[in-house]
């Protein structure tokens, strides 16, 4: 094999150049002789199609890589099955065969977790992109691995349900599920995990399992050993998603947004925090500070007052959103916050909301010709203020551009670092800080990544967050569904000693 | 609007049509930016034997322009410019339920001018505007508005076809809309830009694209909407001929896209298009 197996941790940010781990063909990677390849690529071409089968390179290059910062490592083969019975025939293939599965949905993920690391087979599943089973009244849907979240809630738009985890991609809802997405409107609504009610799952022996029982969908249960949240975050190491059950909710009425400044980060924080203590049923409380919003406002245009600040929604009726934006007024205002700029129509409140949804772009644009990587941690509440001046402190001491924006509501935040290319030892600087954030977080008895997942870049992290005996037990788990290790090997979990 | 002596536009008339827009699944139909377009193969199928495409099993909805144009006379009905809105779809009974999507969105009322079978399948921008036209005469509308196009036919007649039977101004692709007494000043997209015209009313104006961002049908107001009156008309009612003067001889789908075709050099490459007959 020829991608060398170098520490995981410092490899993925000396290959800005982008240059491919291009693994050899499935000759050399995995010792196959030319009859035996043969006989594999037409067993995948007599299950999906002569169509569904990939060995060109752009397309293989094409997923092998998301919008992490991790190398481009394309699969040796791309699959594009169309059913379920599709995935698990050419999961048995693979089986039989012990070549990796690496399940790719829109490839939008931010660590790495689609690189196929060992090679092996890519099934891309974009054809399977049916809305099946909703239920309005119930309050669910079914949807299969193709079907976006953009894509479902533009399907539900005249029902007046929606599906609110917004992530920022348009990622495949199944994608969503694999990899425990979470998003802005968690703090109300929850994330993958509240929100997964069943999921069809192909395991790597091609066996096709229901995790809540096949075409169940009760709002609560208490049945057995709960497979469901077992998958949601497997991050595809422990099957192929295939079909998730949904929870919807209504859409809200009326929505409004607000901006406010704060005095300091403190202020900001502990606004959140009384808000949230004052049953305020808050859709949206993110938080940018100073350096990013300086960054939004020179390119966006924007005037806004370059102290941290928050960017607040309301979800509700009329009469529950005058309530609830009374309550959060009065509250900022007593930690030192400006007057509200607010905003009810759907035209303003996208302009007040632009400088945060712009927030990538405004911080690539600080310094044009750089990278972008964005960390990803979070703590408890009431540590939210601490860390945040501690790594705003360590960012100025290691001059290094890392604007900051966050879910506060759920104690998350992500620094968006800003890295140029060409420059090893400023790379080597970022690499060093990323991980004294993670254990900084994690010292705080907090999570080395809030939503972005595990991947390939923290699986040393994950070991120091989890501990020994509970990876340990992941392990055994990993082990019992998946004991060749063919399911997206090289994520989640590292290697174990031999 | 308070002065006596301006015309307080009655009743705004939104035409839907709900004329089987296949949903492909594909946002780039709504036209908005940040949508994905759909990469793989599409849902809609021509029939076999190239009659017309496949409706069965595709979901339908209310085409976008037509969600558009709704959204403006509501929008005009918060501000307290109009009165009334009045929802107009034809076609079979399934249309019901867009004209109840947009009795969510605000309008007051529905009509539902009854057409089906063979008739529906022939039914096109002509016999729709008479049917519009009889319809704007019998409510005495002030204001006729309609979505540019619909995205299954890309027709773009029905508005202009309408406003001639009636003899009305229109204001056609309309990104801006004002009353300004008892005129319409209306801001149209065009080739080389934008261009302001005012029109007196009654008139007919089509939306397009940026007029505006469609509400959502919230759940409270689904449940509302369900209250609100749809009544039901045949075209002969109104007085109108809908036999169609157009027949369709073909319909097929876009050549399979052929595999390319790999070159060295560029004189290889002047070679075979002029092989082609391209050059």
């Amino acid at each position: 094999m020829l991608y060398q197996k170098k520490n995981q941790l410092t490899s993925w940010l000396y290959d800005y150049s982008g240059s491919s781990c291009l693994p050899d063909s499935l000759l050399m990677s995995h010792s196959f002789s030319l009859a035996a390849l043969d006989s594999v690529l037409s067993a995948f071409r007599s299950i999906c199609g002569e169509d569904s089968v990939s060995l060109g390179e752009a397309v293989r290059e094409q997923h092998g890589k998301d919008e992490s910062v991790h190398r481009c490592c394309p699969p040796d083969v791309v699959l594009f099955p169309h059913c379920v019975e599709e995935v698990s025939a050419l999961a048995k293939v693979c089986h039989n065969h012990r070549l990796p599965i690496i399940p790719f949905g829109t490839g939008t993920g931010l660590e790495g977790g689609v690189g196929a690391v060992e090679g092996g087979v890519c099934f891309s599943l974009r054809n399977m992109d049916q809305v099946l089973d909703l239920h309005q009244e119930d309050f669910d849907v079914t949807v299969e691995p193709g079907v976006t979240r953009k894509a479902l809630n533009a399907y539900l738009r005249d029902t007046g349900l929606w599906f609110p985890v917004d992530p920022g991609a348009d990622a495949s809802l199944c994608g969503m599920a694999a990899t425990s997405a979470s998003g802005t409107n968690a703090v109300r609504y929850g994330t993958m995990r509240e929100n997964v009610l069943n999921l069809e799952v192909v395991l790597a022996d091609g066996t096709i399992i229901h995790t809540a029982g096949k075409g169940r969908r009760p709002r609560k249960t208490s049945a057995g050993y709960n497979l469901t949240n077992l998958i949601v975050g497997s991050e595809g190491t422990l099957g192929i998603i295939t079909k998730t059950t949904l929870r919807l909710y209504g859409i809200p009425e009326a929505m409004v947004s607000a901006v406010c400044s704060f005095p300091s980060v403190q202020a900001a924080v502990d606004s959140t925090v009384q808000i949230l203590q004052a049953g305020v049923p808050i859709a949206r409380i993110e938080f940018l500070d100073d350096v990013m919003i300086d960054a939004c406002n020179r390119f966006s245009s924007l005037s806004y007052p370059v102290t941290p600040t928050l960017f607040l929604e309301f979800h509700g009726s009329e009469r529950s959103l005058e309530e609830q934006v009374n309550t959060t007024e009065d509250i900022t205002q007593s930690n030192g916050g400006s007057d509200f700029q607010w905003a009810r129509d759907t035209e303003t409140r996208n302009r007040l909301w632009k400088a945060r949804h712009d927030a990538w772009y405004a911080a690539l644009a600080l310094r044009p010709g750089c990278k972008a990587y964005a960390t990803d941690v979070c703590v408890p509440l009431s540590r939210l203020p601490q860390i945040i001046v501690e790594t705003k402190e360590d960012l100025i001491e290691n001059r290094l551009t890392g604007p900051i924006a966050g879910h506060v509501g759920d104690g998350n935040f992500h620094c968006l670092m800003v890295v140029d290319p060409s420059d090893p030892e400023e790379q080597h600087r970022v690499h060093l800080f990323t991980e004294r954030l993670a254990r900084r977080a994690l010292a705080m008895d907090g999570t080395c990544t809030g939503e972005h997942g595990v991947g390939l870049g923290k699986r040393a992290l994950l070991r120091e967050e989890m501990g020994h005996m509970a990876i340990q037990v992941m392990q055994s788990l990993k082990d019992a569904l998946d004991p060749k290790n063919l399911m997206n090997p090289g994520k989640i979990l590292q290697p174990r000693e031999l | 609007m308070g002065s006596s002596t301006s015309l307080v536009p009655k009743s705004v008339t939104a035409a839907i049509n709900a004329h089987g827009f296949g949903y492909f699944g594909c946002p780039h139909t709504f036209g908005q930016v940040g949508y994905r377009l759909k990469r793989t193969e599409q849902y809609i199928r021509v029939k076999p034997d190239n009659s017309s495409v496949v409706t069965d099993g595709v979901k339908h909805s209310m085409n976008p322009f037509c969600e558009i144009a709704v959204e403006e006379a509501v929008k005009l009905k918060e501000k307290k410019l109009i009165k009334e809105v009045v929802a107009v779809s034809c076609g079979p009974q399934q249309v019901q339920e867009t004209i109840r999507t947009a009795l969510a969105m605000g309008a007051d009322r529905g009509i539902h001018v009854e057409v089906t079978g063979k008739d529906y399948e022939t039914l096109g921008p002509l016999q729709v505007s008479k049917i519009m036209a009889a319809l704007a005469k019998k409510e005495e509308a002030q204001l006729v508005i309609l979505g540019k196009q619909a995205i299954d036919d890309d027709c773009n007649q029905t508005g202009q076809m309408t406003a001639a039977l009636l003899d009305w101004p229109q204001g056609t692709f309309a990104s801006e809309l004002s009353l300004e007494g008892d005129k319409i000043k209306v801001v149209r997209e065009i080739d080389g830009g934008l261009e302001t015209i005012k029109i007196n009313t009654p008139a007919v104006v089509t939306a397009d694209l940026r007029l505006n961002t469609p509400r959502y049908a919230t759940l409270p107001n689904i449940m509302k909407a369900k209250k609100k009156k749809i009544a039901n008309v045949k075209p002969a009612d109104l007085g109108v001929d809908i036999t169609s003067r157009l027949e369709v001889l073909r319909v097929d789908e876009p050549p399979q896209r052929q595999a390319g075709m790999k070159v060295e050099t560029v004189d290889d490459l002047v070679g075979k298009l002029k092989e082609a007959g391209m050059v």
